[in-house]
């Protein structure tokens, strides 16, 4: 049992989270069926991604699952896993990027590609980057007083719950490249990425197993731990299939080699 | 790195040939973490997720060898998918290299992670000299089975 709870004067976040999530939905839909007069239809396949990836972070933000994760770290880490594994891995596919870059008139779109060209952009969407940015968030939140604050402010509450939706959405684009992807590296460089990352998301699922964060009773803490361990894995499995067949399209015979 | 992909693209029998050693040997790997997953962890439920008793550099170790081990199963699978459009699998050499994969993976077990970072032990409460030697003849066993199953491939054809 968790002892801190958020007052449930605070609706505030959830009915912020559905606004945000429904107007993307709307966005989305608008921008492709009117992107679809000038260009080649925007697939199905690809709504149904985008719409589905929004469903796993609603369920994760603002349900009987947000609920009960305030009390229980079980839900807790099924949201987590949905929020941060699950919803990125599927809104990727839903390609956002391609299709705001489609979007926009040319003169927007070349400020956008000179901004994803950006040293910037080149720095934080560095695998190894993306990598320390999701999984080094996650040892911050519980390895640290982070997740009791959560638990007391509704501010902190939304800030972890953005990054943990954002980190793990640049981490999957900085492994899967299904969308439209800038700054390319090798496969071998990011299959070590992927490794390290999962034995880290291992490590912190087996620490948390025999020590809960604060607050978290040893029972809860332990089911949650198994939770972020198992379903993580099956997650992974995912994100490895995924990538070896990205491997297996570009290493195809008689395909010439892209300038990675 | 791009011309690791464009050697790739070309080709030659030596590249095919490594490509299908580190196939089998990833595959085997990954197949035998996974059936000491099932078999011990899940089934007999002799050692455990992690037994509270296992040291930090235990716990990383471990974490890094399932993590490799999962990406060496599909890895593998996908490197024998690319042999085979190529139309340049060699049946034999190809198992044989499984097998030396998944020996070296379960002396490996055995004797680093078992022994020598403690991770954790093939059994608990029990005597457990007849566990490791038999643990660990065998991965010797699928270890030399390998090698000499890759010998006599040779011996048919040469590489």
């Amino acid at each position: 049992m968790l002892h801190h709870h958020l007052s449930p004067a605070v609706l505030w976040f959830p009915l912020a989270t559905v606004v945000v999530l429904a107007g993307s939905l709307l966005l989305y839909t608008a921008l492709a069926a009117w992107t679809n007069r000038r260009y080649k239809q925007w697939p199905l396949r690809r709504y149904l991604f985008w719409f589905s990836g929004v469903a796993a972070a609603g369920i994760s933000l603002a349900s009987p699952l947000a609920d009960a994760a305030h009390r229980s770290f079980s839900a807790h880490m099924a949201g987590h896993l949905l929020l941060g594994m699950l919803a990125p891995l599927i809104l990727l596919y839903g390609k956002p990027l391609t299709l705001l870059m489609r979007s926009l008139p040319v003169k927007p779109a070349r400020h956008l590609s000179r901004l994803l060209n950006s040293r910037y952009i080149l720095i934080v969407s560095h695998p190894v980057m993306t990598a320390l940015l999701n999984f080094g968030g996650l040892f911050i939140l519980y390895r640290t007083d982070l997740f009791v604050w959560m638990h007391q402010s509704v501010w902190v509450y939304a800030l972890v719950h953005i990054h943990v939706l954002l980190a793990g959405y640049v981490f999957t684009w900085s492994i899967l490249y299904a969308d439209l992807t800038v700054h390319r590296h090798s496969f071998r460089l990011r299959a070590v990425v992927l490794i390290m990352a999962f034995a880290a998301h291992k490590v912190l699922a087996k620490t948390l197993y025999a020590a809960p964060p604060t607050g978290v009773a040893t029972r809860d803490g332990e089911m949650g731990a198994l939770i972020m361990y198992y379903g993580g894995d099956g997650i992974d499995l995912a994100l490895i299939v995924l990538f070896c067949y990205s491997w297996y399209k570009a290493a195809a015979p008689g395909r010439i080699a892209r300038a990675v | 790195m791009a011309s690791n992909e464009q050697a790739a693209a070309g080709e030659s029998t030596h590249a095919l040939n490594k490509r299908s050693l580190w196939s089998g040997i990833l595959f085997g790997i990954g197949s035998m973490a996974f059936i000491d997953e099932v078999i011990f962890h899940q089934l007999l439920q002799w050692h455990h997720f992690y037994d509270l008793a296992t040291p930090q550099i235990g716990i990383l170790a471990d974490g890094l060898l399932n993590s490799f081990a999962w990406f060496a199963a599909v890895g593998g699978l996908f490197l024998f998918a690319d042999l085979k459009r190529r139309q340049a699998v060699r049946m034999k050499y190809w198992i044989a290299s499984i097998l030396i994969g998944s020996g070296a993976f379960q002396l490996f077990d055995g004797i680093i992670d078992h022994k020598v970072l403690k991770v954790h032990q093939v059994r608990y409460h029990v005597e457990l000299w007849p566990y490791d030697l038999s643990w660990n003849l065998f991965g010797a066993a699928l270890l030399i089975a390998g090698i000499a199953l890759a010998e006599s491939a040779k011996k048919e054809r040469p590489v």
